[in-house]
């Protein structure tokens, strides 16, 4: 039972490669097993009328002995649905060109622009190794691919955690590196340039579902290869507050440069009476400085644990937002437990998002539409229940409900866009399953 | 008002030496052993989590890398 435990601690540890480590897991560390742990998740999310995807992870964890631990993660993922492009809805039906320059898809009247033909599948494999270093210092190295149709990910990270105080105070840092190559379909696009004319005479052009088994726009990029780095330095200071309290105080910086738009989506430039007169594809500046501030509890007391967290952001890009996440177990007996979960989310617009564009006012350098980077609030609600079998194995499902709610940072819509509906909340359902044995 | 301030004081000062004894000894470290007291327990529903609202949000990291490792669009 003991071993089981153990093992089960050293795979937390190891388990969420990107974290630092630091979480001095107490003595029961110093125990070994000869045995992998398996960690798996099968998760469903899915929008309404929008994306889908189901996602599933395999995650194998071994200690070697006095803390070499071996973790090993791979998932895969398939996404399917429509994606919002930025433009904005008309009283008329509007057609738009696919992401590919062939085919095109027609948008109902008064209704939100999404493109449908988003089809993609990923598959990432991340390996960690962590090992004591000196006494009271731990080390851990890692790295991970990516690859989806259109974006290659490939990275590597490092990171040091040293115990004091009894092992009640553990200092971190760690450091990744992430290189990115994107090669959207239909190449890259120009930024703040038009979307392809569209052939009228064929409105409802079906090319695109013929290729679809090909990839994920149906149609191979013929364009250049854009590319993207990305580090990232955490410091971290985890500290025991006492029997039963347990903190966590991190900062974050993020550097990310190179191509960081996202080439499926557009702004729609429109004149004083709301009417669209261009859709250009967005343009998003080169780089991008995020840092972070995250403050993590834990408390245990009797049948009760509750973890509960704060995370602050700010960037270059003027975007700033917050994060609170609480979970809360409780023991049912019997190895059963239930636990709640509640996360709100609120971020600012960043400084070039215009929901729109009007015609008579100068083009400017960035802009972008992307409701992602709006202003917005979001909510999770959730419950996951597990259980511990006789056997050792452990199993749960967890519910969630998402909802974001998109909110209109001051911007005057002319004419008819007053009656549209410009910032749409999205609704979405997870449903995870998981097994570890 | 001479009392009051060195009442204030003593409750500064013993505040002050608590933070500095923070902590527990080996022994007293049952709680903080169990699995779901470790910061990151539930890691592949963290990871999952983290995925979604990469995808979905403008902020990313914090807990930890903030650089995703996806087009995720």
């Amino acid at each position: 039972m003991q071993l089981t435990k153990t093992s089960k601690m050293a795979a937390s540890l190891a388990l969420a490669s990107c974290q630092l480590i630091g979480a001095a897991p107490a003595q029961a560390s110093a125990e070994t097993s000869d045995g992998w742990q398996f960690d798996t998740a099968i998760l469903y999310y899915g929008e309404t009328d929008r994306i889908s995807l189901v996602e599933g992870m395999v995650s194998a964890t071994k200690d070697f002995g006095d803390d070499h631990i071996f973790n090993g993660k791979l998932t895969y993922d398939a996404l399917t649905g429509a994606s919002a492009t930025g433009a904005v809805p008309q009283d008329y039906a509007q057609t738009f060109s696919r992401p590919s320059g062939h085919g095109q898809y027609q948008v109902a009247p008064n209704t939100t622009p999404l493109d449908d033909t988003f089809r993609d599948s990923r598959v990432q494999l991340n390996a960690q190794w962590t090992q004591p270093m000196l006494p009271n210092l731990t080390g851990s190295t890692g790295v991970h691919a990516s690859k989806e149709y259109d974006y290659l990910s490939l990275g590597l990270n490092g990171s040091l955690a040293y115990d004091l105080n009894q092992k009640n105070t553990t200092l971190s840092v760690g450091l990744s590196y992430q290189m990115d190559s994107i090669d959207p379909v239909g190449g890259a696009p120009t930024p703040l340039s038009s979307l392809p004319s569209v052939d009228t005479s064929n409105a409802d052009d079906d090319y695109d579902d013929e290729y679809a088994e090909l990839n994920d726009h149906g149609e191979r990029s013929q364009g250049q290869t854009q590319d993207k780095d990305t580090v990232d330095l955490l410091l971290g200071v985890t500290q025991v507050i006492s029997r039963n309290m347990l903190m966590q105080f991190t900062l974050g910086l993020s550097k990310s440069d190179g191509y960081l738009n996202d080439p499926y989506k557009y702004v729609s430039v429109v004149n004083n009476l709301g009417t669209v007169q261009d859709t250009l594809y967005e343009s998003r500046p080169d780089s991008r400085t995020k840092q972070t501030m995250y403050w993590q509890t834990k408390y245990a007391k009797g049948s009760f644990v509750g973890d509960v967290s704060y995370r602050y952001m700010l960037d270059d890009w003027e975007m700033t937002s917050h994060t609170i996440d609480t979970r809360m177990r409780f023991d049912l007996g019997n190895d059963n437990y239930i636990q709640p979960h509640l996360r709100y989310y609120q971020q600012g617009a960043v400084d070039f998002y215009r929901p729109f564009l009007l015609d008579e006012s100068s083009l400017p350098a960035f802009v972008t539409a992307d409701y992602r980077l709006g202003e917005m609030d979001a909510m999770t609600i959730g419950l996951k229940y597990g259980q511990t079998m006789n056997n050792g194995h452990d199993w749960a499902i967890r519910v969630e409900y998402y909802q974001q709610n998109p909110k209109n940072a001051g911007f005057i819509a002319p004419g008819s866009l007053q009656n549209q509906e410009l910032y749409p909340s999205i609704k979405a359902m997870m449903v995870q399953f998981n097994y570890s044995f | 008002m001479k009392k009051m301030k060195i009442i204030v004081l003593c409750v500064v000062m013993s505040h002050a030496v608590g933070c500095a004894s923070l902590g527990v000894k080996p022994w007293e470290r049952d709680v903080l052993a169990k699995e779901e007291m470790q910061l990151n327990a539930e890691g592949l529903d963290l990871t999952l989590d983290d995925h979604i609202y990469f995808s979905k949000e403008g902020t990313s990291g914090g807990r930890g890398f903030a650089g995703g490792g996806c087009g995720c669009n």
